[in-house]
């Protein structure tokens, strides 16, 4: 190694800036899980012990494990949903030559660009809407939120699955035509495995959008069928010690752990990238 | 009653007309290469064999049954793609046993037929392999295989050769070929390769811009060519422009060119094929077309001269001639004069485009 040569220096730049970026993302996530092992109840530096009884505290507030089972079968069934209805929309938006076809791709991505909290204030103000003008009540009930929900998976989707969908040549599934297979039986042995990556992704990226959402959720949620998110919320309003952080951690872990056992399956990086 | 039948076939998008009055009769077991250059419209022809392109006039009919409307699935063809189109994410095996399984045949009997596939075009030890460890010239037999072991009533390859590097596909040419005759399919095969089509067709359509410009055997087409752009498309050629002065001679600025009849005062084309053309060193004689030597190309078995004369420049293509021949000697500038027979000087209608016009400085 030779501090004289150029590509030295290069490399160094080069190594520093990957390493300054992986810091800035990952330093809060490191922070949230030390913090909640700090022993004092007001989160001050540097800590005068360590202690697991955030964690015991979290296990004890039942309104989190109600919010957790609630925000799971939230997250399933919006991604379930969600991810049929935005891989059936990139099929068509990949393979369909029809009017209209690129607007419908811009709305289709379109909740992504909106705030979650003007989505939600504007999803309320229509529900209720709604209420007033047939009489049937979506605020506040738990089709209301999952169709809320699926707003937020439908985007995702429908990038994954059309970015993997663009990888599959249009002449395989003529192939699968040619030897005798009707339409659905060439998307079921052909398209969809081919894009079982993209599809795969996207319920992954669906189901953690839809598990941590909060301003959306805030906004439309009923008494008694809190989110996790929300949930934490409400502590935030009375208490301020480490539990939430242990809560955080508990979930960091989870979703991680979710990540990783998605990636033995299908290798999520090719999907992303 | 014709195994494939093309009938008035038709096909346009918007103010583009792609395919145009294509007509054709294909007997069992015959090879019929689909020629000409790129958007000519002979893939979509074969597109609406396939049932991939829906025709816009006219009718295909497959054993005599009309199925200009059916959908792909329901056509009786097997198909090998361009870029073969396997599928990445099955078994050499599952690949080929695909349309068989689609055919509902029973587990035991395909995997008999499978393994039959395989052997057919020597693949047999990589039926676990996936497409991806398998190098290009196997899983173009595993397309074939694929598209054999349904037994279509007509076989479609859609230039299946271009991906191959230029051994292999000469190669493979001669398996194919092999396989279609022993097997006796019906086959429609799409080209750009001219040479492709020569070997190993039974009969050429030459297409050009949507239309068939003639269609027969190799032999026909390129010994009598209807037409400059057949004439210039097959092969190479040496084209003079002039008008006929009496039949047998036509008369391009000084020189009195022979050829095949001809009414006189008609303005014509005189296409005269490369080899067909004599050479006699020296400045001596009459008749024929005085010139000087160009370019000498040495190709080992045949030799290429290029020679200047007053009609334009010339090319001959000869058996390299021995050591110590009179022509063997000839240096670039030396006098000589070209002849060749009435019969061989092919003469065409002057009313038209040829496809390519530097075919003549084609090292091919």
């Amino acid at each position: 190694m030779n501090i004289w040569d150029a590509t030295f220096w290069r490399t160094l730049v080069w190594r520093g800036g990957v390493g300054a970026v992986f810091a800035v993302v990952l330093l809060p996530m490191v922070a949230v899980v030390w913090l909640s092992f700090f022993n004092q109840e007001i989160a001050s530096f540097p800590p005068d012990g360590y202690t697991w009884r955030w964690y015991v505290n979290a296990w004890d507030q039942k309104q989190f494990a109600r919010g957790f089972i609630n925000s799971l079968q939230l997250a399933a069934i919006a991604t379930v949903i969600g991810v049929t209805a935005g891989t059936a929309a990139a099929v068509a938006l990949v393979r369909g030559r029809f009017p209209g076809r690129t607007a419908l791709s811009g709305l289709l991505l379109g909740p992504l660009a909106v705030p979650g909290v003007v989505l939600g204030t504007g999803l309320y103000v229509f529900f209720v809407q709604i209420d007033n003008a047939i009489d049937f009540q979506i605020v506040a009930t738990l089709p209301g939120l999952i169709a809320a929900h699926v707003l937020l998976t439908i985007p995702w989707t429908v990038r994954l699955v059309s970015a993997s969908l663009l990888g599959v040549t249009a002449s395989v599934e003529e192939a699968a035509a040619n030897l005798g297979a009707r339409p659905f039986t060439v998307f079921r042995r052909v398209t969809l495995p081919m894009m079982r990556a993209g599809v795969v992704a996207a319920a992954l990226f669906s189901f953690i959008q839809s598990f941590e959402n909060l301003e959306l959720t805030l906004l439309l949620v009923g008494p008694g069928r809190s989110t996790l998110p929300v949930e934490m919320l409400n502590y935030l309003n009375f208490r301020v010690d480490p539990t939430l952080a242990a809560v955080a951690a508990v979930q960091i872990v989870l979703i991680g752990a979710l990540m990783l056992i998605t990636d033995r399956f299908v290798s999520l990086s090719k999907v992303v990238s | 009653m014709s195994s494939l039948s093309l009938q008035g076939l038709r096909r346009t998008y918007s103010a583009t007309v792609a395919v145009d009055r294509v007509d054709l009769d294909m007997a069992q077991g015959e090879l019929v290469a689909l020629l000409g250059p790129s958007g000519c419209g002979k893939t979509t022809t074969l597109r609406m064999v396939a049932g991939f392109v829906l025709p816009s006039a006219g009718r295909v009919l497959i054993g005599g049954q009309d199925v200009s409307r059916a959908p792909p699935y329901a056509r009786d063809t097997g198909m090998v793609f361009q870029g073969y189109a396997l599928f990445p994410h099955m078994t050499v095996a599952d690949n080929v046993g695909f349309g068989l399984e689609m055919r509902r045949v029973g587990r035991a009997e395909r995997a008999t037929r499978i393994a039959e596939a395989l052997r057919l075009v020597r693949l047999d030890g990589l039926a676990e392999r996936r497409p991806a460890q398998l190098s290009g010239g196997q899983q173009q037999r595993v397309a074939l295989a694929r598209a054999l072991v349904v037994n279509p009533s007509v076989f479609l390859l859609d230039e299946p050769l271009s991906n191959l590097d230029a051994r292999l596909r000469a190669e493979v040419r001669v398996e194919i070929r092999a396989l279609q005759q022993r097997l006796g399919l019906t086959t429609l095969f799409v080209t750009h390769d001219q040479e492709e089509a020569l070997t190993m067709a039974d009969r050429l359509v030459v297409m050009d811009r949507g239309r068939v410009r003639q269609t027969g055997s190799p032999e026909e087409l390129y010994e009598r060519p209807d037409n400059l752009f057949v004439a210039s498309f097959l092969g190479r050629c040496n084209i003079f422009r002039g008008t006929v002065e009496r039949p047998g001679r036509l008369r391009a600025g000084t020189a009195a060119l022979p050829c095949d009849g001809g009414a006189p005062g008609e303005r014509s084309a005189l296409v005269v094929r490369p080899e067909r053309v004599a050479i006699v060193p020296g400045e001596a004689g009459e008749g024929g077309l005085p010139g000087r030597v160009g370019l000498v190309t040495y190709l080992g078995g045949l030799t290429d001269w290029h020679i200047d004369t007053p009609a334009g420049p010339v090319l001959v293509t000869r058996p390299t001639p021995a050591e110590g021949d009179a022509l063997r000697r000839l240096s670039p500038g030396a006098p000589v004069r070209l002849d060749w027979t009435e019969a061989a000087g092919r003469l065409l209608a002057d009313d038209e485009h040829t496809a390519d016009k530097h075919r003549q400085g084609d090292p091919r």
